[in-house]
């Protein structure tokens, strides 16, 4: 079972009190009536799908009812970080990647 | 802000019945035992209110100050005076509980305190009720129903917590040493005192009118 840290109630709480609500950062297109049809069911219907570091929208259904952003990785579970909705992850897979290049000894 | 829903819901006149009304718990406190491991107490038909707005505002929170004469509670806590209690239920929810017959008037002075400004107050009296458990066993109870820490280093007396309980979800408020309230909608409440009852049963059950 995993503990999640839940941004608003500043603790870490059991994984059964949260739903996934898919990706996060999906924003609404500002003219949605100049959308094509292809950027409209881009929008509507399309999720990235990574192996690796993910982005995704979570809610604390059980506790204070308020959505929050969770970086996840797809392989491991393993929940990198957690932050509210409007801030931006500190946790990306450019971040990952370069860290992975610094601890292999690789010159950027 | 809408006036639309604001009237006294709950008339003078006319019986209230309790979310546990059909459990007959007066009858049952009659027959209770005196020695009991966990004693249960419907609180019930008291005023609940739900309040929402911008905590970080300082005209909002002074005046819920002005009205309640309560500070609004930060993240999981909890606060109360001789007969209100406030508690956070998220950063921008606050459910204030008030003696029933009350909340009507409560909600008058709050509206009159918070007027002109983008907030939600909503009477849920009757969608709710408190379930009062009590005694030595009563963390045992929470401990065989819950997946939350309730030892006392991790949930002190004050703390407030919206979490799974039973299968269902529920707030527990720890308000004394040994006491704690349950906050049970409606619709699950007498599910919960289904399951309350076979969880108590090893430690004895008293019920207190």
């Amino acid at each position: 079972m995993l503990h999640i840290f839940c941004p608003h109630c500043g603790e870490l709480r059991s994984e059964e009190e949260f739903h996934a609500k898919g990706q996060a950062h999906i924003p609404r297109p500002l003219d949605p009536n100049a959308c094509t049809d292809e950027e409209w069911g881009d929008y509507i219907f399309f999720r990235d799908n990574p192996r690796g570091i993910h982005h995704e929208l979570w809610v604390h259904a059980a506790g204070c009812r308020q959505y929050f952003n969770v970086t996840r990785h797809t392989v491991t579970y393993e929940i990198l970080e957690t932050y509210k909705i409007g801030e931006r992850p500190s946790v990306t897979e450019a971040s990952v990647a370069a860290k992975k290049a610094v601890d292999q000894g690789v010159t950027a | 802000m809408s006036n639309v829903n604001v009237y006294k819901q709950r008339p003078d006149s006319g019986r209230a019945e309790s979310p546990l009304f059909h459990a007959g718990l007066d009858e049952l406190a009659r027959k209770g035992k005196n020695s009991a491991g966990v004693t249960l107490r419907e609180k019930k038909l008291l005023g609940h209110l739900t309040l929402r707005g911008d905590a970080s505002d300082p005209d909002f929170a002074g005046g819920v100050h002005k009205a309640l004469g309560l500070e609004l509670p930060v993240a999981l806590t909890l606060v109360a005076n001789a007969d209100a209690s406030l508690q956070w239920l998220g950063p921008d929810e606050w459910l204030l509980i008030v003696p029933g017959g009350s909340e009507f008037a409560t909600e008058q002075r709050l509206r009159e305190a918070l007027a002109g400004q983008h907030v939600s107050l909503v009477n849920v009296s009757g969608g709710q009720t408190i379930l009062e458990l009590a005694g030595p066993k009563a963390r045992e109870v929470l401990m065989k129903s819950s997946s939350y820490d309730v030892h006392p280093s991790n949930f002190p007396v004050g703390k407030a917590v919206g979490t799974v309980f039973a299968k269902s979800q529920l707030v527990i408020r720890r308000t004394g040493e040994e006491t704690w309230e349950l906050l049970v909608r409606r619709s699950f409440a007498d599910y919960i005192w289904l399951w309350l009852q076979d969880a108590s049963a090893e430690y004895g059950l008293a019920i207190k009118a």
